[in-house]
Formats: structure tokens, sequence, C-alpha cells
């Protein structure tokens, strides 16, 4: 590791994947075939609990309910329907191959691999693959209003990283309506009895009795009381952790509690520097931005990217003649043009602003240009593929983008680490199943675009719902009380955080503090990212930490519904999970997808990745506060893709 | 950059059972480029500093898709921008000195949590009644089995549009529910997948949406005018001969 020496201790743990053998493409079947099943009759004597209702806790809510399991269902918000899926705009992948363009599994599995920067488990992405063809009927099934030809079949679109179109879309409102699909499934499950809401519950702890996840001790946000609910297994599909970052796409309220949490409960943490910007957002416009908007990748199909070829260029985007304009994708890699990945088209942009070349007052943006596009196809075509995007891009920006260029910048966006799972989806605490944005498994260190809903419906509809029986039917569950000692110490736990909490009467709001948190992670834990800058981070934030618990003001009594309680907890532990992404990232001396060491790079700026040394997830396990925590490796091998440089030329 | 200053009077209610009260505050160095729920963030930053309890108000994506914002804003529903939430209403909308009433949604269907904050549950209730297609996990025949024309899927998707963000009943004199249900019944009823339930999902829906607190439609079409989504009322019509068909041709149970 050119002679640096690792700060975190290596840990001597041998996770088990637990991957099915055989060839690849029989691994799922065959683990189907093997996987215990749970007699119908006897369903409905086992508890789970799922928290998070989005795709994937929505999905498997849905599903789980129908097999007759009885499902508990929490979210913070005030309905299922508001999970944070439903932003997702552009799309969803699968290997239909209905345009007959070349598609296959074999494709969209390579397509992923080679997207995630050969950082991802060939086993799970075959499966994701597998039954992506699924996941388009159920959905057409729901009553899912999917864009169609004037056949009446189903249309595609193309999406970074791809050279077919394989992305089903509703308008630009796909997540939407996938959501909905899944909402209503658990919805009518609701009216079954099957499943059973706890909308605006947090989720505070995780059970773990007996060296299981039995439970979870969580927060009505209206009353502000501590509940304990105990089950026999418990799924989490409680997202991402982008908003450690204080400004991403997120909703404001995504948060990293549960996953953390489960973190500190003993479940490892694999890859937390792999996070995703994405190239496309609405710029920053002052300090009091709550969050940053998302332009669709689906917009690069039809929009040119540009900056002015020369530095210092402040002529608006109309008087820069042709001649004079950078269109540097499509320059930099003529096979894919503006369709590149997100980690390529974000760190394209991030080199052109630094070179001066940005648009805007600020700088800090480049231009997306339908001009030619409108020309081409008429701009009635463009308003029915993109009308609610370019509605949303004026009203945010008071510029109408049918006449002048979107500004666009890159904007933290996705995390592609999350808690360790084996392939069964499955922690390394029993009975602790990550499903979704929450898990690490099928991205790599680099999501293609579409493929998130792919994922979040893939584990909720299809996987969980084999792989949970399996566990159910194996594991000796003892029945647990709500009074055993465990959830007394984890509800004591959560009590006693609180508590330190609301005694909080400092100057600095929590938002404060996570603002200058996010500056923190945005500079050194960003597109860019140096040993000399993680090391910076890594001394900034434990000082942030401490001011925090000076200083932090959090006016409530604890009892009553007090959104400044429940976001100053989130801070509290984005102020613990920022400073883990920082040492993953300053471990990892490589580059790869979204994770870019500046030290490591190919001569023309791309990613240099080293598969000597860095050819593994690393999973990382809690070792106490104040304490550095252990750095385990899962090693990766590619039997099926062979792991080259990435090109995109 | 000008900034400016206004004077905002907003609901404030400490529990569902409390009363409630509209109070003073001054929102200062607002820019134009802020959002309206940005606005109040930086009112509650001053009242946090000065260990006062914040207002309290819904919102989670902040760009319009989610439903979970909603306040009543001079006395329309997500505020004065035709076809926009809240969260998506930008301060250059307003001008500097001007008085801004905030208050939540009211309907008898909807209580007030606190301050600005409602439950909507009863949307969740009129979903799981019979918003739905049934088809479990697994049992779907390929996408493409059978051909929608483009027509009636796009007809299908604008009224899948709506986002359950409740403004229809909170602009309607009577609190009727009628767009949001009709919404969802003209998704299902347009197209093939949902035919096999039509007249049942209809009858079930009316029967919950009536029972749940909301009042009737009077066809005073505010509802459309407020919604974020611009969900036409054409939909309430489709749900009404929807329903005296399922009375005619009888739901079978």
């Amino acid at each position: 590791m050119n002679g640096a020496p690792q700060i975190a201790p290596a840990g001597t743990r041998q996770l088990d994947a637990r991957i099915p053998s055989g060839p690849l493409p029989e691994k799922w079947e065959r683990y189907r075939f093997d996987a215990k099943l749970v007699n119908p009759a006897n369903r409905r004597k086992f508890t789970v609990i799922i928290v998070g209702t989005g795709l994937a806790g929505g999905a498997a809510a849905a599903t789980l309910g129908e097999a007759g399991y009885n499902v508990l269902s929490f979210c913070i918000q005030d309905s299922p329907r508001r999970a944070h899926s439903i932003a997702a705009q552009g799309g969803i992948n699968a290997a239909k191959n209905y345009p007959n363009d070349g598609d296959s599994i074999t494709r969209l599995f390579y397509d992923t691999v080679k997207g995630g920067d050969y950082r991802a488990r060939e086993a799970n992405v075959h499966r994701l693959a597998e039954v992506s063809v699924d996941i388009i009927d159920q959905c057409v099934a729901q009553g899912v209003p999917f864009a169609r030809e004037y056949g009446g079949l189903l249309d595609n679109r193309s999406f970074g990283g791809a050279q077919v179109s394989r992305t089903f879309y509703a308008r630009g409102q796909t997540g939407q309506q996938l959501l909905l699909g899944a909402y209503q499934a658990m919805m009518r499950q609701v009216g079954a009895g099957t499943v059973k809401l706890f909308p605006r519950y947090e989720m505070l702890d995780l059970v773990v009795a007996d060296g299981r996840a039995r439970g979870i001790i969580a927060r009505n946000l209206i009353t502000g009381t501590i509940e304990r609910f105990q089950a026999d297994a418990v799924l989490l599909a409680t997202g991402g952790y982008a908003n450690a970052y204080f400004l991403s796409t997120n909703a404001v309220n995504s948060n990293a509690t549960a996953i953390w949490r489960a973190y500190k409960r003993g479940a490892l943490f694999a890859n937390p520097c792999f996070t995703q910007i994405h190239p496309t957002c609405i710029p920053v416009s002052g300090d009091h931005q709550s969050k940053l908007t998302l332009m669709s990748e689906s917009l690069r199909n039809d929009g040119r990217v540009w900056v002015p070829k020369v530095a210092g260029d402040k002529r608006p985007a109309g008087q820069i003649p042709e001649a004079e304009r950078d269109y540097y994708l499509e320059r930099r890699y003529p096979a894919f043009g503006n369709l590149v990945p997100r980690d390529v088209a974000s760190r394209a942009s991030k080199a052109v602003c630094d070179e001066g070349r940005g648009a805007g007052q600020t700088g800090l943006s480049v231009y997306l240009d339908f001009a030619e596009s409108i020309g081409r196809l008429g701009e009635h075509v463009i308003r029915e593929r993109y009308g609610n995007l370019f509605q949303m891009y004026e009203k945010i920006t008071d510029e109408n983008p049918y006449k002048s260029p979107m500004r666009i910048y890159p904007a933290v966006h996705y995390t592609m680490g999350g808690l360790w799972v084996d392939y069964n989806l499955m922690s390394t605490i029993p009975g602790l199943f990550v499903l979704g944005e929450a898990n690490f498994s099928d991205h790599g260190a680099n999501r293609l675009g579409a493929s998130a809903l792919m994922q979040g419906l893939a584990d909720g509809y299809f996987v969980a719902p084999a792989t949970l029986p399996n566990y159910l039917a194996s594991a000796a569950l003892p029945n647990v009380s709500t009074d055993n000692d465990a959830f007394r110490e984890a509800d004591a736990g959560v009590r006693a955080k609180l508590d330190r909490l609301v005694k909080g009467t400092g100057k600095k709001t929590p938002r404060e503090i996570h603002r200058t948190l996010g500056k923190v992670m945005w500079d050194h834990v960003g597109m860019g990212r140096t040993e000399a800058g993680l090391k910076e981070a890594l001394a900034a934030i434990p000082a942030l930490r401490e001011e925090f618990w000076a200083q932090v003001a959090v006016p409530s009594t604890g009892e009553e519904l007090s959104q400044v309680l429940e976001y100053a907890g989130r801070v509290a532990d984005y102020l613990e999970l920022g400073e883990l992404i920082a040492l993953d990232a300053l471990e990892r001396r490589e580059s790869c997808g979204g994770h870019f060491r500046e030290e490591y790079q190919t001569p023309d700026n791309e990613a240099l990745r080293d598969d000597e040394q860095f050819a593994h997830a690393a999973a990382w396990e809690f070792a106490g506060d104040g304490k550095l925590p252990i750095r385990n490796v899962e090693p990766l091998s590619f039997e099926f893709v062979k792991p080259s440089q990435r090109s995109y030329k | 950059m000008e900034t400016m200053t206004l004077k905002l009077r907003v609901w404030r209610q400490a529990s569902s059972d409390g009363k409630g009260r509209m109070m003073p505050y001054t929102a200062e160095h607002v820019s134009p480029d802020m959002s309206f729920l940005e606005m109040l963030d930086v009112v509650n930053e001053g009242l946090i500093k000065k260990g006062e309890p914040p207002i309290a108000f819904d919102s989670d994506c902040r760009e319009g898709i989610c439903g979970m914002c909603g306040l009543v804003v001079n006395g329309v529903p997500h505020g004065p921008d035709r076809g926009s939430t809240v969260c998506q209403l930008h301060m250059r909308k307003f001008n500097d000195g001007d008085t801004i009433t905030v208050e939540p949604w009211r309907a008898a269907a909807f209580p007030v949590q606190k301050d600005l904050v409602v439950d909507r549950g009863a949307f969740d209730r009129l979903i799981a009644s019979g918003g739905y297609v049934s088809v479990n996990t697994g049992s779907a025949p390929d996408g493409n089995a059978i051909p929608v024309p483009k027509d009636i899927a796009e007809t299908a998707m604008d009224s899948a549009a709506c986002i359950g963000c409740g403004a229809c009943v909170a602009a309607c004199k009577n609190a009727s529910a009628a767009l949001f249900v009709s919404a969802k019944i003209s998704q299902l009823a347009l197209l093939p997948q949902g035919h096999p339930e039509r007249l049942t999902r209809v009858r079930s829906m009316v029967g919950v949406m009536d029972g749940l607190g909301f009042g009737n439609c009077s066809n005073e079409a505010e509802c459309e005018a407020v919604c974020p989504k611009e969900i036409s009322i054409a939909n309430i019509a489709r749900m009404r001969r929807e329903y005296v068909r399922s009375l005619l041709i009888g739901t079978g149970r």
C-alpha cells in the first residue's frame, strides 16, 4: 500500500457471503430450491418488523403480507407513500430487450458490474439482472402507468453507462408511480389485516437478544413516547446516508439513524466512502439552501453538456458562438458522449469548473443545452418527454430552459455503501436483513442510472421474500418478551440519549452544525479526495462533534412532536458516520467509481483502481465509542467479468 | 443581493387537543431565491437560538413530489403559485413588507396535531379500501401481454400524478375528498389491469370516503384550482359515472 501505514486496525473476521455454489446463472435458482420454506399455516405465527416504506420496504411489506406473515411496518412520514423513492425521476432498468437492441440478462449484469467499477459481488448483481424482468411485469399488473408506444406496448429509453435502451419510465415521475404501486399493494394488506402500519415512528435502536435481531425501540413522533416492538426478524429498508453531506438531493428527513444504530449494535458497515455525486443537479443559490434538486439523468438523452472553451468567459450562453463552446463529454468520450456514467460526468464537470470555465456568476455550473434537440424534434416532443422537469427547473431558478440552457452542477445523490449483507441480504447480526439503498450489495463503487429503483424492488418483491423464510424456518427463535434485559437496556439507552439532547441549551442550532459538517464532507470527502484532505476531515469532525454536544440548542421537552429533537438526533449520528466515511476513503488507497483519490489516476485523469490491494469490500466493525473501528475485508472474486480499466471512449 | 423583511402570522397549537391561535413573527433577510419553507427554516433557526420551540410544519422531498408539505398561505392551500406545492413556492412571489398568514389544512378529517402539522391518515384508509389492483407478487403476466393505447395510458398517468397532499380537501368548503378518490378510481378504471375490480372498487372507496368525515362534492372546482399537480375535475365526473355504472350493473357481491 505504497508503504502508507493503515490507521484503522485490520479485522480478522471471516465474512461469509454465503454465495450458492454452481455456475453464476444458476445460483439463484439453486438457492431457491435449497431454501427452507415456511408452511402457509405457520406464517402468521412469525412477526416481521420492516422499517422504511420506500420501494424496498413497501414492496417487502406487501409481499410478506400477501404470503401471510404478521408484518409491522414503520415509517417516519405521516404516510408510507411519502418515502423518498417517490422522488426518483428517470426510470427503472430491466433486461426485457423489448427494443431488440441486443440487451440480455447477461448484458445488464455486465453493465452493472462494470459501471460499479468492479467493486460489487457478481452473484448478487446477476440475481438482480435476473429478477429485473419480473419487476416490470409486476408493476404493469399493479396499474403503474408506464410510458407506451403508439401500438400500446411499453416504451424504453437509454440511461448512462449503457448502449441499449432498457429503461422503463412514467414521464419524469417513475419513482412516484412505482412507489404508489408498492404502497397500494401494501395498503391492500393493511386492509386484509396482515400488515400493521406505524406512521410517524422513528426507529432509535435495534434490539439484539441472544445474538439475534429481535425487535426495535421506536419513538412515536407525535407523542414523544418511547415504545418497544418485538419480532422474529427485522428488515431495515431505511435508505442511504447522503444527508451526512448536509446538502444532497435526498429528502430533508432522509437519515442514517436506523442503520447507524444497527452498526453500533454489531452490524458491519461496508464501503461507506462509496458515495454518488450526481452530475445534473440545480446549483446552490445561497446559504439558506436546505436541499438540492436533481434534474433527471434522462435529460442527458437530449441535452448536450458544455462550457465555454476559454476560462473566464462570462458572456450569457446565447452569445457564445458554437465554435467557442466545449462539449467536453462528447469530446472526451465519443462512444458514450453525454451518457457516460454519473461518476465520470461529475468529475468531468468539476474539472472544467476547476479550470475556471464554469458557467454562471459563481463559476460552479455547466450548461445542459436542449437547443439542438428542440430544433431537431420540436419543442412539443421535449415538453412531452421532460415537461415536469423543465417546469420544476423554472420554478426554482426563474429561468426558462426552453429558451436558454439549464445550468447544472454535481450534488450528492446516492450512497452505494451501507450495511454489509450476505447473499441472503442478512447482515452480520442474524435476523437483521437490510434492503435497498441501506445495504451495500449491488452497485459496487458507482450506481448506474435507473438501477436504484430496480434494486429496491428486487430486494423487496423477490429477494427478501425468498431469503427470509429460509432464516425463519431454520433459526431457533424462542419467545422474547419486551421486558427482556435486551429491550430494557436498549430502551434506557435511547432515553438517555434523548435526555442529553433536550438538555442542550447552547446557542448553536443542529442545522448550523450540520451545515458545517456538510462543508467538511463536501470539501474533503467529495468528488476529489486526497490523503491530506481526508486527514483534515478526520481532525475536524471529532472537534465538531464535541462542539455539538457542548453547544447544541434543542428547545423541546421530548414528550411532544418536536422536529428539532428528531433532527438533532440524526445530526448526532452524521457526526459519527461522517468520520467513518472519511476513514474508509483514507484507507482505500485507490480510485474507483465515485471514490476518486487524486493520488491515484491515469494520465488522462480517469480513476485508477488497484485490484491487487483493493478488490474487496471494506466492512467496518464498531469497536466502542471513542475507539477506531476495525476494518474487515470481504474479498471479491470475478469469475465471469474480467476487471479492466473502464472505458467509455 | 436584495433581501426582504416580511411579517408572518402563523397558527400555533401545542397539540391535537390544545387550543390554537395566530402568532406574529418577523422574517428578516429573506432572499427572493428562497423557497417558502426555507424562509420558515430561517424563522425557526431564530426561535431555536432564543430557546423557543420552532414552528412545526411538515415537509420532506422539497421538490414537489412527496406530498408531505401543505400550508394554507394567505388563505390559499400551497399559496399563490398555481400548479405548485408550497415547497416549490419561492419568495420572489412576495414583496418586501408583505404580511403573510400561514395556517394548517382545515378539515374535520385532517385533525391538527401540532401547529401546521395535520393527520392525513384518512387518505391511507381510503387507499386501503380499494385503491389498488389485487395482484400478488409473482403472479403477473408479461408486461407487454396487454397492450394499452397510448392516449389511455397518458390519461391514466394524468390521474396517477396525484401526490396525496390533501390541498383539494383543504380548499373545499365541504372538505370533500372527491378529487383525491376520483383520481385513483380513474387511473385504475382507465387501465385494463384495473378492470376486474372496477365496480367493487368505486363502491367501496366512495362508501368509506363518506364514513371518514369528508363532505360531499358540490362542483365548485376549488380543488382543481389549488391542486399542485393540476388534477382535473373530469376525474370526479368519471368517478360518478363509475358509481352509477356499479349501481346499474351491480358489483356481484
